[in-house]
Protein backbone atom coordinates (compact mmCIF):
# COMPACT_ATOMS: atom_id res chain seq x y z
CA UNK A 1 0.00 0.00 0.00
CA UNK A 2 1.31 3.23 -1.08
CA UNK A 3 -0.33 6.82 -0.30
CA UNK A 4 0.79 9.77 -1.67
CA UNK A 5 -0.82 12.93 -0.29
CA UNK A 6 -0.43 16.20 -1.48
CA UNK A 7 3.84 15.32 -3.14
CA UNK A 8 5.07 18.35 -4.41
CA UNK A 9 8.93 18.98 -5.57
CA UNK A 10 10.57 21.71 -6.96
CA UNK A 11 13.70 22.13 -8.72
CA UNK A 12 14.37 25.64 -8.60
CA UNK A 13 11.80 27.66 -11.18
CA UNK A 14 10.47 23.85 -12.62
CA UNK A 15 7.55 22.28 -10.33
CA UNK A 16 8.81 18.73 -11.23
CA UNK A 17 5.71 17.55 -9.03
CA UNK A 18 2.79 19.44 -8.42
CA UNK A 19 0.15 18.48 -5.20
CA UNK A 20 -0.15 14.89 -6.23
CA UNK A 21 -2.22 12.33 -4.71
CA UNK A 22 -2.80 8.67 -5.27
CA UNK A 23 -2.96 5.15 -3.61
CA UNK A 24 -1.52 1.80 -4.98
CA UNK A 25 -3.11 -0.96 -3.36
CA UNK A 26 -2.22 -4.62 -2.82
CA UNK A 27 -2.92 -7.55 -5.70
CA UNK A 28 -3.43 -5.70 -8.38
CA UNK A 29 -0.46 -3.93 -10.72
CA UNK A 30 -0.79 -0.21 -11.09
CA UNK A 31 0.52 1.41 -14.07
CA UNK A 32 1.92 5.14 -13.14
CA UNK A 33 1.65 6.50 -16.50
CA UNK A 34 2.69 10.00 -18.08
CA UNK A 35 4.79 11.23 -20.81
CA UNK A 36 8.23 11.75 -20.74
CA UNK A 37 9.17 14.50 -17.99
CA UNK A 38 5.50 14.47 -16.63
CA UNK A 39 7.58 13.70 -12.92
CA UNK A 40 7.21 9.65 -12.94
CA UNK A 41 10.81 9.18 -11.90
CA UNK A 42 10.99 11.88 -9.52
CA UNK A 43 7.88 10.59 -7.74
CA UNK A 44 9.27 6.89 -7.27
CA UNK A 45 12.22 8.77 -6.13
CA UNK A 46 10.29 10.74 -3.23
CA UNK A 47 8.68 6.99 -2.45
CA UNK A 48 12.17 5.97 -2.01
CA UNK A 49 13.49 8.94 0.58
CA UNK A 50 15.88 9.21 -2.28
CA UNK A 51 14.49 13.17 -2.96
CA UNK A 52 12.86 15.15 -0.02
CA UNK A 53 9.44 16.54 -0.83
CA UNK A 54 8.88 20.06 -1.24
CA UNK A 55 5.83 19.50 0.21
CA UNK A 56 3.79 16.36 0.97
CA UNK A 57 4.18 12.82 2.25
CA UNK A 58 4.42 9.64 1.46
CA UNK A 59 3.89 6.62 3.03
CA UNK A 60 4.55 2.63 2.34
CA UNK A 61 2.19 0.68 4.53
CA UNK A 62 1.26 4.12 6.97
CA UNK A 63 5.48 4.44 7.26
CA UNK A 64 7.87 7.15 5.43
CA UNK A 65 10.80 5.35 3.74
CA UNK A 66 13.39 6.35 5.81
CA UNK A 67 11.25 4.79 9.29
CA UNK A 68 11.28 1.38 7.73
CA UNK A 69 13.59 -1.27 9.62
CA UNK A 70 15.43 -2.89 7.21
CA UNK A 71 13.54 -1.31 4.32
CA UNK A 72 14.73 -3.25 1.28
CA UNK A 73 12.47 -6.38 3.20
CA UNK A 74 9.19 -4.15 2.49
CA UNK A 75 9.87 -2.20 -0.57
CA UNK A 76 11.74 -3.41 -3.85
CA UNK A 77 12.43 -1.20 -6.49
CA UNK A 78 13.75 -1.19 -10.11
CA UNK A 79 14.47 2.51 -10.87
CA UNK A 80 17.45 2.12 -12.97
CA UNK A 81 18.36 -0.99 -14.50
CA UNK A 82 22.66 0.67 -14.65
CA UNK A 83 22.91 1.23 -11.03
CA UNK A 84 25.42 -1.08 -10.51
CA UNK A 85 29.09 -0.91 -10.60
CA UNK A 86 30.36 -2.11 -13.87
CA UNK A 87 33.35 -3.91 -12.05
CA UNK A 88 31.71 -5.65 -9.52
CA UNK A 89 30.23 -9.17 -10.38
CA UNK A 90 25.96 -9.63 -10.39
CA UNK A 91 26.34 -11.77 -7.00
CA UNK A 92 28.75 -9.21 -5.36
CA UNK A 93 26.40 -6.41 -6.21
CA UNK A 94 23.36 -8.41 -4.88
CA UNK A 95 25.74 -10.02 -1.83
CA UNK A 96 26.46 -6.48 -0.64
CA UNK A 97 22.47 -5.49 -0.62
CA UNK A 98 21.44 -8.53 1.16
CA UNK A 99 24.51 -7.88 3.93
CA UNK A 100 22.86 -4.35 4.54
CA UNK A 101 19.38 -5.67 5.37
CA UNK A 102 20.35 -8.82 6.91
CA UNK A 103 19.03 -11.19 4.28
CA UNK A 104 20.42 -14.72 4.02
CA UNK A 105 23.21 -14.99 1.63
CA UNK A 106 21.50 -17.55 0.14
CA UNK A 107 18.64 -15.39 -0.90
CA UNK A 108 20.88 -14.21 -3.78
CA UNK A 109 21.35 -17.60 -5.68
CA UNK A 110 17.50 -17.78 -5.03
CA UNK A 111 16.90 -14.64 -7.06
CA UNK A 112 19.45 -15.00 -9.56
CA UNK A 113 17.81 -18.36 -10.39
CA UNK A 114 14.60 -16.33 -10.56
CA UNK A 115 15.30 -14.55 -13.24
CA UNK A 116 17.89 -16.38 -14.64
CA UNK A 117 21.06 -14.94 -14.50
CA UNK A 118 22.48 -18.31 -12.35
CA UNK A 119 24.85 -18.76 -15.39
CA UNK A 120 26.07 -15.10 -15.37
CA UNK A 121 26.50 -14.46 -11.67
CA UNK A 122 30.22 -14.29 -11.18
CA UNK A 123 30.50 -12.13 -14.28
CA UNK A 124 30.84 -8.21 -14.32
CA UNK A 125 27.82 -6.66 -14.70
CA UNK A 126 29.60 -3.87 -16.57
CA UNK A 127 29.29 -6.57 -19.15
CA UNK A 128 25.69 -7.46 -19.03
CA UNK A 129 22.93 -6.21 -22.02
CA UNK A 130 19.97 -4.33 -21.36
CA UNK A 131 17.76 -7.26 -20.77
CA UNK A 132 20.01 -9.43 -18.07
CA UNK A 133 20.91 -5.88 -16.30
CA UNK A 134 17.05 -5.08 -15.85
CA UNK A 135 16.88 -9.07 -14.93
CA UNK A 136 19.62 -7.90 -12.24
CA UNK A 137 17.75 -4.63 -11.28
CA UNK A 138 14.67 -7.27 -10.99
CA UNK A 139 16.51 -9.63 -8.75
CA UNK A 140 17.49 -6.76 -6.29
CA UNK A 141 14.00 -5.69 -6.37
CA UNK A 142 12.90 -9.38 -4.81
CA UNK A 143 15.64 -9.51 -2.81
CA UNK A 144 14.43 -8.93 0.68
CA UNK A 145 11.07 -10.79 -0.45
CA UNK A 146 9.45 -7.37 -0.37
CA UNK A 147 5.31 -6.68 -0.14
CA UNK A 148 5.45 -3.37 -2.47
CA UNK A 149 7.21 -3.22 -5.68
CA UNK A 150 8.50 -0.29 -8.06
CA UNK A 151 9.27 -0.68 -11.04
CA UNK A 152 10.35 2.78 -13.53
CA UNK A 153 10.35 2.09 -16.98
CA UNK A 154 11.06 -1.21 -16.62
CA UNK A 155 10.36 -2.35 -20.48
CA UNK A 156 12.72 0.32 -22.12
CA UNK A 157 14.73 -0.69 -24.97
CA UNK A 158 14.10 -4.35 -24.12
CA UNK A 159 13.02 -6.87 -27.14
CA UNK A 160 9.52 -8.47 -27.37
CA UNK A 161 10.44 -11.44 -25.60
CA UNK A 162 11.93 -9.49 -22.39
CA UNK A 163 8.57 -7.14 -22.35
CA UNK A 164 6.47 -10.70 -22.56
CA UNK A 165 8.82 -11.75 -19.65
CA UNK A 166 8.67 -8.94 -17.90
CA UNK A 167 4.82 -8.46 -17.95
CA UNK A 168 3.73 -12.12 -16.83
CA UNK A 169 6.58 -11.53 -13.94
CA UNK A 170 4.24 -8.46 -12.67
CA UNK A 171 0.82 -10.02 -13.24
CA UNK A 172 2.37 -13.40 -11.01
CA UNK A 173 3.65 -10.74 -8.45
CA UNK A 174 0.83 -9.06 -7.77
CA UNK A 175 -1.15 -12.51 -7.81
CA UNK A 176 0.86 -13.17 -4.45
CA UNK A 177 -0.66 -10.59 -3.51
CA UNK A 178 1.86 -8.04 -3.85
CA UNK A 179 1.60 -3.91 -4.13
CA UNK A 180 3.26 -3.79 -7.81
CA UNK A 181 3.46 -0.24 -8.99
CA UNK A 182 4.86 0.46 -12.66
CA UNK A 183 5.75 3.36 -14.56
CA UNK A 184 5.47 4.12 -18.14
CA UNK A 185 4.96 6.47 -21.07
CA UNK A 186 3.37 3.89 -23.27
CA UNK A 187 -0.65 3.87 -22.84
CA UNK A 188 -0.49 0.96 -24.63
CA UNK A 189 1.92 -1.18 -22.37
CA UNK A 190 0.40 -0.20 -19.70
CA UNK A 191 -3.40 -1.65 -20.63
CA UNK A 192 -2.08 -4.93 -21.31
CA UNK A 193 0.01 -4.93 -17.65
CA UNK A 194 -2.11 -2.95 -15.31
CA UNK A 195 -5.49 -2.80 -13.79
CA UNK A 196 -5.31 0.01 -12.27
CA UNK A 197 -4.50 3.55 -13.99
CA UNK A 198 -2.22 6.54 -12.12
CA UNK A 199 -1.53 9.16 -14.70
CA UNK A 200 0.05 12.32 -14.71
CA UNK A 201 0.75 15.08 -17.04
CA UNK A 202 3.28 18.26 -15.88
CA UNK A 203 3.51 17.04 -12.29
CA UNK A 204 -0.39 16.82 -11.77
CA UNK A 205 -2.63 14.03 -11.32
CA UNK A 206 -4.85 13.61 -14.65
CA UNK A 207 -6.87 10.80 -13.13
CA UNK A 208 -6.59 7.38 -10.93
CA UNK A 209 -9.26 4.82 -12.15
CA UNK A 210 -8.99 1.18 -13.52
CA UNK A 211 -7.56 0.91 -16.74
CA UNK A 212 -10.87 -0.19 -19.01
CA UNK A 213 -12.72 2.97 -17.40
CA UNK A 214 -9.62 5.47 -18.49
CA UNK A 215 -9.37 3.47 -22.04
CA UNK A 216 -13.09 3.87 -22.62
CA UNK A 217 -12.77 7.43 -21.00
CA UNK A 218 -10.41 8.10 -23.24
CA UNK A 219 -10.91 6.81 -26.90
CA UNK A 220 -13.61 8.82 -28.38
CA UNK A 221 -15.88 6.11 -29.66
CA UNK A 222 -16.35 6.54 -33.80
CA UNK A 223 -17.75 4.68 -36.77
CA UNK A 224 -17.11 4.18 -39.73
CA UNK A 225 -19.62 4.18 -42.30
CA UNK A 226 -19.31 3.22 -46.28
CA UNK A 227 -22.70 3.64 -48.09
CA UNK A 228 -23.59 4.34 -52.07
CA UNK A 229 -26.22 6.95 -51.29
CA UNK A 230 -23.29 8.67 -48.90
CA UNK A 231 -24.80 12.49 -49.31
CA UNK A 232 -28.22 11.61 -48.28
CA UNK A 233 -27.10 9.68 -44.96
CA UNK A 234 -24.60 12.68 -44.52
CA UNK A 235 -27.16 15.63 -44.41
CA UNK A 236 -29.60 13.15 -41.85
CA UNK A 237 -26.93 12.15 -39.67
CA UNK A 238 -25.28 15.92 -39.42
CA UNK A 239 -29.33 16.62 -38.99
CA UNK A 240 -29.16 14.11 -36.00
CA UNK A 241 -26.20 16.36 -34.61
CA UNK A 242 -23.28 14.06 -35.50
CA UNK A 243 -19.89 14.76 -36.48
CA UNK A 244 -19.04 13.40 -39.83
CA UNK A 245 -16.18 12.98 -41.52
CA UNK A 246 -14.72 12.14 -44.61
CA UNK A 247 -12.46 8.65 -44.84
CA UNK A 248 -11.08 7.39 -48.23
CA UNK A 249 -13.89 5.83 -49.23
CA UNK A 250 -16.63 6.42 -46.33
CA UNK A 251 -16.97 8.56 -43.57
CA UNK A 252 -16.24 8.71 -39.64
CA UNK A 253 -18.94 9.28 -37.53
CA UNK A 254 -18.81 10.57 -34.00
CA UNK A 255 -21.27 11.72 -31.47
CA UNK A 256 -23.71 8.93 -32.37
CA UNK A 257 -24.33 5.52 -30.87
CA UNK A 258 -23.31 2.96 -33.73
CA UNK A 259 -27.14 1.97 -33.16
CA UNK A 260 -28.72 5.02 -33.86
CA UNK A 261 -26.71 5.44 -36.88
CA UNK A 262 -28.11 2.32 -38.19
CA UNK A 263 -31.49 3.60 -37.28
CA UNK A 264 -31.02 6.59 -39.02
CA UNK A 265 -29.93 5.20 -42.56
CA UNK A 266 -33.12 2.61 -42.14
CA UNK A 267 -35.34 5.99 -41.89
CA UNK A 268 -34.09 7.64 -44.56
CA UNK A 269 -33.59 3.72 -46.95
CA UNK A 270 -30.05 4.53 -46.92
CA UNK A 271 -28.42 1.26 -48.31
CA UNK A 272 -24.96 0.19 -46.27
CA UNK A 273 -21.94 -1.41 -47.18
CA UNK A 274 -20.30 -1.19 -43.46
CA UNK A 275 -20.67 -0.17 -40.63
CA UNK A 276 -18.17 -0.75 -38.28
CA UNK A 277 -17.12 0.79 -34.83
CA UNK A 278 -13.68 2.33 -35.10
CA UNK A 279 -11.49 1.98 -31.43
CA UNK A 280 -9.60 5.27 -31.49
CA UNK A 281 -5.73 3.94 -30.83
CA UNK A 282 -5.14 3.77 -27.61
CA UNK A 283 -1.96 6.65 -28.26
CA UNK A 284 -4.24 8.55 -29.39
CA UNK A 285 -7.11 8.48 -26.36
CA UNK A 286 -3.54 9.00 -24.02
CA UNK A 287 -2.02 12.18 -26.17
CA UNK A 288 -5.93 13.28 -25.77
CA UNK A 289 -6.08 13.74 -22.42
CA UNK A 290 -2.57 14.19 -21.27
CA UNK A 291 -2.30 16.58 -24.20
CA UNK A 292 -2.68 20.03 -22.62
CA UNK A 293 -0.07 18.78 -19.90
CA UNK A 294 2.93 17.66 -22.79
CA UNK A 295 6.06 19.64 -21.48
CA UNK A 296 7.37 20.19 -24.75
CA UNK A 297 3.83 21.63 -26.24
CA UNK A 298 4.26 24.07 -23.68
CA UNK A 299 7.92 25.51 -24.96
CA UNK A 300 6.61 24.97 -28.85
CA UNK A 301 3.63 27.52 -28.19
CA UNK A 302 6.00 29.71 -26.38
CA UNK A 303 8.40 29.25 -29.18
CA UNK A 304 6.27 30.32 -32.06
CA UNK A 305 4.55 33.37 -29.74
CA UNK A 306 8.15 34.99 -29.62
CA UNK A 307 8.66 34.14 -33.12
CA UNK A 308 5.37 35.78 -34.30
CA UNK A 309 5.44 38.56 -31.81
CA UNK A 310 6.09 41.78 -33.43
CA UNK A 311 9.57 43.37 -32.30
CA UNK A 312 8.14 45.61 -29.17
CA UNK A 313 10.21 48.47 -28.31
CA UNK B 1 29.15 -3.78 12.12
CA UNK B 2 27.09 -5.23 9.61
CA UNK B 3 27.43 -1.64 7.58
CA UNK B 4 30.88 -2.22 7.53
CA UNK B 5 30.67 -5.43 6.52
CA UNK B 6 28.67 -3.91 3.56
CA UNK B 7 31.36 -1.79 2.73
CA UNK B 8 34.05 -3.94 3.03
CA UNK B 9 32.09 -6.42 0.08
CA UNK B 10 31.70 -3.15 -1.78
CA UNK B 11 35.05 -1.48 -1.71
CA UNK B 12 37.21 -5.42 -2.17
CA UNK B 13 34.66 -6.53 -4.97
CA UNK B 14 36.04 -3.89 -7.27
CA UNK B 15 39.61 -3.76 -8.86
CA UNK B 16 40.41 -0.38 -8.36
CA UNK B 17 41.49 -0.88 -4.62
CA UNK B 18 43.56 -3.85 -5.43
CA UNK B 19 45.44 -1.71 -7.89
CA UNK B 20 45.97 1.73 -5.94
CA UNK B 21 47.50 -0.26 -3.36
CA UNK B 22 49.69 -2.35 -5.57
CA UNK B 23 50.98 1.46 -7.34
CA UNK B 24 51.37 3.14 -3.80
CA UNK B 25 53.33 0.57 -2.51
CA UNK B 26 55.66 0.01 -6.21
CA UNK B 27 56.05 4.19 -6.17
CA UNK B 28 56.62 4.62 -3.03
CA UNK B 29 59.06 2.07 -2.39
CA UNK B 30 60.70 2.49 -5.87
CA UNK B 31 61.29 6.29 -4.80
CA UNK B 32 62.70 5.16 -1.56
CA UNK B 33 65.40 2.73 -3.44
CA UNK B 34 66.07 5.45 -5.32
CA UNK B 35 67.10 7.71 -2.39
CA UNK B 36 68.64 5.11 -0.07
CA UNK B 37 70.44 3.28 -2.88
CA UNK B 38 72.01 6.17 -4.09
CA UNK B 39 72.94 7.70 0.00
CA UNK B 40 76.09 9.18 0.36
CA UNK B 41 78.58 10.67 3.34
CA UNK B 42 76.66 13.63 2.24
CA UNK B 43 73.72 12.52 2.17
CA UNK B 44 73.49 9.31 4.77
CA UNK B 45 70.80 6.98 4.74
CA UNK B 46 68.55 7.76 8.35
CA UNK B 47 65.39 6.98 9.19
CA UNK B 48 63.24 9.36 8.13
CA UNK B 49 65.30 9.14 4.64
CA UNK B 50 63.82 6.01 4.22
CA UNK B 51 60.17 7.45 4.67
CA UNK B 52 61.14 10.08 2.00
CA UNK B 53 58.64 8.86 -0.22
CA UNK B 54 55.59 8.40 1.33
CA UNK B 55 53.93 11.70 0.16
CA UNK B 56 54.04 9.59 -3.35
CA UNK B 57 51.60 6.64 -2.27
CA UNK B 58 49.62 8.96 -0.14
CA UNK B 59 48.44 10.86 -3.30
CA UNK B 60 47.55 7.40 -4.60
CA UNK B 61 45.81 6.66 -1.54
CA UNK B 62 43.57 9.83 -1.67
CA UNK B 63 42.27 8.83 -5.39
CA UNK B 64 41.97 5.86 -3.78
CA UNK B 65 39.54 6.92 -1.11
CA UNK B 66 37.96 9.91 -3.72
CA UNK B 67 37.03 7.34 -6.12
CA UNK B 68 35.38 4.82 -3.51
CA UNK B 69 32.83 7.37 -3.00
CA UNK B 70 32.37 9.05 -6.26
CA UNK B 71 32.41 6.04 -8.15
CA UNK B 72 29.14 5.61 -6.27
CA UNK B 73 27.31 8.58 -7.75
CA UNK B 74 29.22 8.05 -11.54
CA UNK B 75 27.29 4.59 -11.21
CA UNK B 76 24.27 5.55 -8.97
CA UNK B 77 24.97 2.89 -6.27
CA UNK B 78 24.89 5.17 -3.61
CA UNK B 79 20.80 5.60 -4.29
CA UNK B 80 20.79 1.86 -4.17
CA UNK B 81 22.84 2.19 -0.78
CA UNK B 82 20.45 4.98 0.29
CA UNK B 83 17.68 2.47 -0.39
CA UNK B 84 18.51 -0.44 1.79
CA UNK B 85 20.11 1.96 4.47
CA UNK B 86 18.03 5.39 5.01
CA UNK B 87 20.35 6.83 7.61
CA UNK B 88 22.46 8.40 5.37
CA UNK B 89 24.96 9.36 8.52
CA UNK B 90 25.87 5.71 9.23
CA UNK B 91 25.89 4.49 5.89
CA UNK B 92 28.31 7.34 4.59
CA UNK B 93 30.59 7.16 8.02
CA UNK B 94 30.97 3.29 7.47
CA UNK B 95 31.88 3.69 4.11
CA UNK B 96 34.45 6.49 5.23
CA UNK B 97 36.07 3.89 8.26
CA UNK B 98 36.46 1.19 5.79
CA UNK B 99 38.43 3.11 3.43
CA UNK B 100 40.35 4.47 6.21
CA UNK B 101 40.88 0.94 7.86
CA UNK B 102 42.06 -0.17 4.29
CA UNK B 103 44.37 2.81 3.91
CA UNK B 104 46.05 2.30 7.10
CA UNK B 105 46.70 -1.02 6.37
CA UNK B 106 47.94 -0.15 3.05
CA UNK B 107 49.95 2.76 5.25
CA UNK B 108 51.77 0.57 7.21
CA UNK B 109 52.72 -2.06 4.70
CA UNK B 110 54.27 0.62 2.33
CA UNK B 111 56.19 2.18 5.24
CA UNK B 112 57.73 -0.70 6.65
CA UNK B 113 58.00 -2.21 3.14
CA UNK B 114 60.06 1.14 2.21
CA UNK B 115 62.34 0.38 5.58
CA UNK B 116 63.18 -3.02 4.94
CA UNK B 117 64.20 -2.06 1.56
CA UNK B 118 66.86 0.53 2.86
CA UNK B 119 67.76 -1.88 5.59
CA UNK B 120 68.97 -4.33 2.38
CA UNK B 121 70.63 -1.34 0.52
CA UNK B 122 72.35 0.12 3.40
CA UNK B 123 73.34 -2.79 5.52
CA UNK B 124 75.70 -0.69 6.90
CA UNK B 125 73.54 2.65 7.93
CA UNK B 126 72.15 3.33 11.17
CA UNK B 127 68.44 2.46 10.34
CA UNK B 128 67.40 0.62 13.07
CA UNK B 129 64.52 1.94 15.46
CA UNK B 130 65.47 3.10 18.52
CA UNK B 131 63.60 6.06 19.64
CA UNK B 132 59.25 7.03 19.71
CA UNK B 133 60.77 9.37 16.89
CA UNK B 134 62.04 6.95 14.56
CA UNK B 135 59.04 4.30 15.38
CA UNK B 136 56.66 7.35 14.61
CA UNK B 137 58.21 8.14 11.57
CA UNK B 138 57.53 4.73 10.30
CA UNK B 139 54.40 3.23 11.83
CA UNK B 140 52.98 6.94 11.03
CA UNK B 141 52.82 6.69 7.86
CA UNK B 142 50.17 4.30 7.81
CA UNK B 143 47.71 6.51 10.21
CA UNK B 144 48.84 9.56 8.12
CA UNK B 145 47.33 7.88 5.32
CA UNK B 146 43.93 6.82 7.30
CA UNK B 147 43.30 10.24 7.96
CA UNK B 148 44.48 11.76 4.85
CA UNK B 149 41.60 9.03 3.14
CA UNK B 150 38.85 10.20 5.23
CA UNK B 151 39.55 13.86 4.36
CA UNK B 152 39.36 12.68 0.57
CA UNK B 153 36.53 10.58 1.16
CA UNK B 154 35.04 13.96 2.67
CA UNK B 155 35.99 15.91 -0.27
CA UNK B 156 34.74 13.33 -2.52
CA UNK B 157 31.32 13.34 -0.97
CA UNK B 158 31.34 17.10 -1.22
CA UNK B 159 31.90 16.86 -4.72
CA UNK B 160 30.50 13.64 -6.18
CA UNK B 161 32.78 14.11 -9.67
CA UNK B 162 35.47 11.88 -9.98
CA UNK B 163 37.50 14.23 -12.03
CA UNK B 164 36.36 16.96 -9.66
CA UNK B 165 37.16 15.88 -6.62
CA UNK B 166 40.82 14.12 -7.66
CA UNK B 167 42.13 17.15 -9.41
CA UNK B 168 41.05 19.45 -5.85
CA UNK B 169 43.19 17.09 -3.80
CA UNK B 170 45.54 16.87 -5.90
CA UNK B 171 46.33 20.23 -6.54
CA UNK B 172 45.69 21.35 -3.17
CA UNK B 173 48.13 18.66 -1.42
CA UNK B 174 51.03 18.80 -3.76
CA UNK B 175 50.73 22.48 -4.76
CA UNK B 176 48.11 25.16 -2.79
CA UNK B 177 49.87 24.18 0.62
CA UNK B 178 53.42 24.96 -0.49
CA UNK B 179 52.71 27.66 -2.74
CA UNK B 180 50.68 29.68 0.25
CA UNK B 181 54.30 30.39 1.86
CA UNK B 182 55.04 32.30 -1.00
CA UNK B 183 51.94 35.14 -0.11
CA UNK B 184 54.36 37.69 1.48
CA UNK B 185 54.29 38.10 5.39
CA UNK B 186 51.44 36.28 6.09
CA UNK B 187 52.43 33.30 3.80
CA UNK B 188 54.15 31.21 6.23
CA UNK B 189 51.93 31.79 9.33
CA UNK B 190 49.09 30.37 7.29
CA UNK B 191 51.25 27.76 6.22
CA UNK B 192 51.93 27.03 9.27
CA UNK B 193 48.19 25.35 9.86
CA UNK B 194 47.44 24.09 6.86
CA UNK B 195 46.52 20.26 7.64
CA UNK B 196 49.44 18.34 5.17
CA UNK B 197 52.16 20.60 6.63
CA UNK B 198 50.76 19.73 10.46
CA UNK B 199 50.58 16.11 9.51
CA UNK B 200 54.53 15.77 7.96
CA UNK B 201 55.22 18.04 11.62
CA UNK B 202 53.65 14.28 13.39
CA UNK B 203 55.44 12.20 11.30
CA UNK B 204 59.00 13.99 11.49
CA UNK B 205 58.66 15.60 14.43
CA UNK B 206 61.51 18.12 15.01
CA UNK B 207 63.85 16.00 12.66
CA UNK B 208 64.55 12.92 15.65
CA UNK B 209 64.36 10.64 12.81
CA UNK B 210 67.12 12.39 10.88
CA UNK B 211 69.47 10.91 13.37
CA UNK B 212 71.93 14.03 13.90
CA UNK B 213 72.04 14.60 9.62
CA UNK B 214 71.97 18.59 8.53
CA UNK B 215 68.50 19.28 8.77
CA UNK B 216 68.70 21.43 5.45
CA UNK B 217 70.28 17.74 3.62
CA UNK B 218 66.96 15.97 4.10
CA UNK B 219 63.49 16.61 3.98
CA UNK B 220 62.50 19.97 5.02
CA UNK B 221 60.87 19.76 8.12
CA UNK B 222 57.43 20.51 8.86
CA UNK B 223 57.04 24.82 10.17
CA UNK B 224 54.02 23.90 12.18
CA UNK B 225 54.94 24.90 15.86
CA UNK B 226 52.26 22.13 17.78
CA UNK B 227 54.38 19.12 19.26
CA UNK B 228 53.76 15.66 17.46
CA UNK B 229 51.09 14.65 19.51
CA UNK B 230 49.01 17.73 18.95
CA UNK B 231 50.07 17.88 15.18
CA UNK B 232 48.38 14.34 14.90
CA UNK B 233 45.06 15.91 16.76
CA UNK B 234 45.16 18.76 14.62
CA UNK B 235 45.06 16.61 11.61
CA UNK B 236 42.32 14.18 12.59
CA UNK B 237 40.21 17.22 13.73
CA UNK B 238 40.44 18.85 10.72
CA UNK B 239 39.30 15.40 8.84
CA UNK B 240 36.34 14.99 11.52
CA UNK B 241 35.49 18.29 10.70
CA UNK B 242 35.20 17.99 7.26
CA UNK B 243 33.91 14.44 6.98
CA UNK B 244 30.75 15.93 9.39
CA UNK B 245 30.52 18.62 6.57
CA UNK B 246 30.04 16.17 4.09
CA UNK B 247 27.36 13.80 5.84
CA UNK B 248 25.48 16.80 6.91
CA UNK B 249 25.54 18.04 3.28
CA UNK B 250 24.69 14.42 2.17
CA UNK B 251 21.80 13.98 4.45
CA UNK B 252 20.01 17.50 3.31
CA UNK B 253 20.59 16.84 -0.63
CA UNK B 254 18.36 14.56 -2.76
CA UNK B 255 20.59 11.90 -3.81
Amino acid sequence: MIEAQGLTKRYGKTLAVDDLSFSVTPGKVTGFLGPNGAGKSTTMRMILGLDNPTAGQVRIGGKRYHELHHPLRTVGALLDAKWVHPNRSARAHLAWMAKSNKISPRRVDEVLETVGLSAVANKRAGGFSLGMSQRLGIAAALLGDPEVLLFDEPVNGLDPEGILWIRKFMHRLAEEGRTVFVSSHLLSEMALTASELVVIGKGKLISQSSTDDFVARASENSVKVRSPQLDVLRDALTRASATVAAADDGVVVSGLDIAKIGEIAMDNGVVLHELSPQRGSLEQAFMQITGDSVEYHADLEAEARQALAPTAN
Amino acid sequence: MTLLAVERIKLLSTRSPWWCALVALVVTAGFTALVVGNADEQFPATVATTQFGYSFGLAVIMVLAALAVTTEYRFGTIRTTFQAIPHRGSALLAKTTVIAALALVIGEITAFVCWGLSMLLQPNADLALNSTADWINVAGVGVVYAISAVIAAAVGILVRHSAGAISLLMIYSLAVESLVQLIPSIGDDIYEWLPFNVANKFLMGDGGSNSGRAADAGMPLSTSPLSPGWALAYFAGFAAVLLAIAITTAKKRDA
